[in-house]
């Protein structure tokens, strides 16, 4: 792996690997006082993130610690990126101070395939943590962590993705993701929130979440952003929630051991019930746990080769 | 050499080219080869046996001679961004390219909505002198799409404006368009529509369609630009007034200008491609590559195939450029960021050559047609677009068909360098072009 832009472009042997590394590193670390590997001493880790973030950088910074890697966070607004500076400049300027991994959210879609562009050749490489409404892949390989942990292998499974899959990353990372390792993923959400091409993705669409839920190994809430909600794309918050929210009585129509994940941020009592969230079923938490270890396994394929892990 | 002989040089072949001899070309692709006599700006002689010994002979065996190509869609960006073209660069480009007049867009800064700006356009390009630079002038004031811009005084003016639009913008007002439309027809000039509606392309990066959504562009649908077409072909017609559709990018609005113009007063209503969106997909956009950043956006396979059966049929009157240049770094950064725009004048032949006559759609005298002949009809330019027959101005491109050339940004004329055919090879090559007699470049080669 030189970088890790999409889960699109991920096949089924790299995103396994990952996911079988994140699960060794979890298991390393498991019952250790200090939770420290030496993996990547010397290693320096960069995260830019041009968008606010708490969870994401937040994971991305411990994943590199715990590794024992050098990590270093610019944010856009504290760094000469406030001054007008170009994300080229920026890149080039990180790679020179000796940055072996730069990990860069931005709220362009496909900043990070272009900051691959320029740093080729400087043995830098990137981690997409988000770029506008196109990928996420750590997301989506952290949320393929949990469901492995909670259902098995996901070959067969049925997921549903709910909400404004339009706008989201997540929902496209986890689509090919999860297709990838061979589950059967339903978007559901209703038709504004839905990217015209939509037919042509490897998914089947509906919307109609009590149809579905029936039948599904998981379903996986998107956020509503307060500016949807104030875009059109439906007449209300409330006839939202009430169509394509979680809450107990749908729970109820789910499969025993079918799980509820969210990427977070959630906003309880819209996408889902804050007694979902809270319930057992959910794996929210497990979601962010997760997300350190399969960080870690990224930095680790990306900059400690192909060894095996410590 | 001193600058007094290089000057007394550059004056004595200036004289000698007062009269030209092309020979052994061949007009339109068509019939044997011929030599054409060139004096006093106009074709004085055609035939076989043409000879003048005082002559500057233009060995032109093997070429093919067209009417020199009209744009009516160019950036100049002259006055405001003379660090991405000016006039004199632009003129360039367009001579090497084969043009002998091109229309200078007015999103220019500041905008070409008034008599003074228009009137330096049109100096500075007659200063120039390497192409016939009409300034096209703003339909409102300022771009802003509210207030008619004073059409008249622009059109009175010594640039004689004679194409007006907001390009860049859409006129998205139905009632200013109306007035546009109506108030035009006084003028005898023509109002050029860039067909957007822009409430439904609030944001948008690429073409709606399975491409975008794969990669998170918000999408630019094609029934923004159809239902501005729709919308002012109806008032064209209620109104009896002239329109011509800048840019078109989609299938759908083939389909749309097919009909109005079948529609009974259909008269009036002209429509332009461009060669990007003749070639182009929105393939293109898995690399984020920002040169493929256009407006309206590069589109999908079936649309570019309609596309160039519109433009073969007539259903679209011909090609305009749309050249655009843009600085670097608008273009080597993020997609969003990106300025949209792409350079045209230097590769708009090959691109119609490739895109229209290798496969067969359009012979040389369809070549003729959409870059000559229909543009000069259209923007009502008497002295271009004319046949090659004895007594006409003497406006010629000569174009070696069999060449193939590797296009280099760095190696064309404009001042901007980014360009979507970069390392791209193309068939045919603009060997010379002629206006009002003198050769304004040759072999590559300007010659002011």
């Amino acid at each position: 792996m030189r970088h890790l832009l999409s889960a699109e472009g991920l096949d089924l042997a790299a995103a396994t690997a990952v996911l079988d590394t994140a699960d060794s590193l979890k298991q390393a670390l498991l019952g250790r006082e200090v939770r420290k590997l030496p993996t990547l001493r010397g290693r320096t880790v960069v995260t830019m993130f041009y968008e606010n973030s708490t969870r994401t950088r937040v994971s991305f910074e411990v994943a590199g610690k715990w590794m024992s890697a050098d990590v270093v966070n610019v944010s856009a607004s504290g760094s000469s990126v406030g001054k007008g500076e170009s994300l080229r400049d920026t890149a080039l300027t990180l790679s020179a101070v000796g940055a072996d991994c730069v990990i860069v959210r931005h709220p362009a879609s496909g900043a990070a395939h272009r900051l691959a562009g320029w740093l080729d050749g400087t043995g830098t490489c990137v981690v997409n943590a988000g770029d506008g409404t196109h990928e996420h892949p750590t997301q989506a390989l952290l949320d393929a962590a949990t469901l492995r942990d909670r259902l098995g292998e996901l070959a067969g499974r049925r997921v549903a993705i709910v909400g404004d899959v339009l706008h989201s990353r997540v929902a496209r990372s986890n689509v090919h993701l999860l297709t990838t390792l061979g589950a059967e993923v339903v978007l559901v959400a209703p038709p504004t929130l839905l990217p015209v091409g939509v037919d042509t993705w490897p998914v089947t669409v509906s919307h109609h979440l009590d149809a579905e839920l029936p039948s599904l190994d998981a379903v996986m809430l998107l956020r509503v952003q307060a500016e949807r909600m104030h875009g059109g794309f439906f007449p209300s918050a409330k006839e939202y929630s009430l169509a394509y929210g979680l809450n107990q009585a749908r729970l109820r129509l789910l499969p025993e051991h079918a799980v509820v994940l969210h990427p977070g941020p959630m906003l309880r009592g819209m996408e889902i019930a804050s007694a979902v969230a809270d319930s057992p079923r959910a794996a929210i938490t497990d979601q962010v746990r997760n997300g350190v270890h399969v960080r870690m396994a990224v930095l680790y394929h990306l900059l400690a080769g192909e060894e095996a892990v410590a | 050499m001193t600058s007094q002989q290089s000057e007394r040089t550059a004056g004595h072949s200036r004289a000698a080219a007062a009269t030209t001899l092309i020979t052994g070309v061949r007009c339109y692709g068509e019939g044997e080869p011929v030599n054409l006599l060139l004096r006093d700006g106009v074709i004085a002689e055609i035939g076989a046996q043409v000879r003048d010994a005082d002559a500057e002979v233009l060995a032109a065996d093997g070429l093919i001679a067209l009417p020199g190509f009209v744009d009516l869609h160019t950036h100049l960006r002259e006055p405001g961004r003379e660090d991405t073209e000016t006039i004199a660069t632009g003129s360039a480009a367009a001579a090497l390219g084969g043009y002998t007049a091109v229309f200078a867009m007015a999103n220019t800064d500041p905008v070409a909505d008034n008599a003074v700006v228009v009137e330096h356009v049109w100096r500075r390009g007659r200063e120039v002198g390497l192409v016939d630079v009409h300034p096209v002038g703003a339909v409102t004031v300022g771009l802003a799409g509210q207030k008619l811009a004073e059409l008249g005084t622009m059109a009175a003016s010594a640039a004689g404006v004679r194409m007006f639009s907001d390009d860049g913008h859409c006129v998205a007002d139905p009632l200013v368009m109306r007035r546009a439309l109506e108030y035009s027809k006084a003028l005898d000039v023509v109002i050029a529509q860039h067909a957007e509606e822009p409430r439904l392309t609030v944001g948008a990066q690429a073409h709606e369609g399975e491409r975008a959504a794969r990669l998170g562009l918000a999408g630019w649908p094609a029934a923004a630009e159809e239902a501005i077409v729709a919308r002012d072909c109806l008032l064209a017609q209620h109104l009896s007034a002239r329109l011509h559709v800048c840019h078109v990018s989609t299938a759908g609005t083939a389909d749309v200008l097919a009909w109005a113009k079948q529609r009974a007063g259909g008269a009036g209503i002209s429509a332009e491609v461009t060669p990007h969106h003749l070639l182009l997909t929105d393939e293109r956009l898995a690399s984020y590559d920002p040169v493929n950043k256009v407006n309206p956006p590069l589109r999908a396979s079936t649309d570019v195939a309609r596309l160039r059966t519109a433009l073969a049929e007539g259903v679209i009157d011909c090609v305009a450029t749309d050249h655009a240049p843009h600085a670097p770094q608008d273009k080597d950064c993020e997609w969003a960021a990106a300025r949209p725009g792409m350079l045209g004048l230097q590769t708009a032949l090959s691109v119609v050559v490739h895109t229209m006559v290798r496969s067969g759609l359009l012979d040389w005298r369809g070549v003729a047609r959409v870059m000559s002949e229909r543009p000069a009809e259209i923007a009502g330019l008497p002295d271009q677009g004319r046949p090659i027959a004895v007594g006409e101005p003497a406006n010629l491109v000569l174009v070696d068909p069999e060449a193939t050339w590797t296009v280099r940004g760095a190696e064309l004329a404009s001042i901007a360098e980014n360009t979507p055919y970069e390392g791209m090879d193309l068939p045919a090559r603009v060997v010379c072009t002629v206006l009002r007699g003198r050769v304004t470049a040759h072999e590559g080669r300007i010659r002011p």
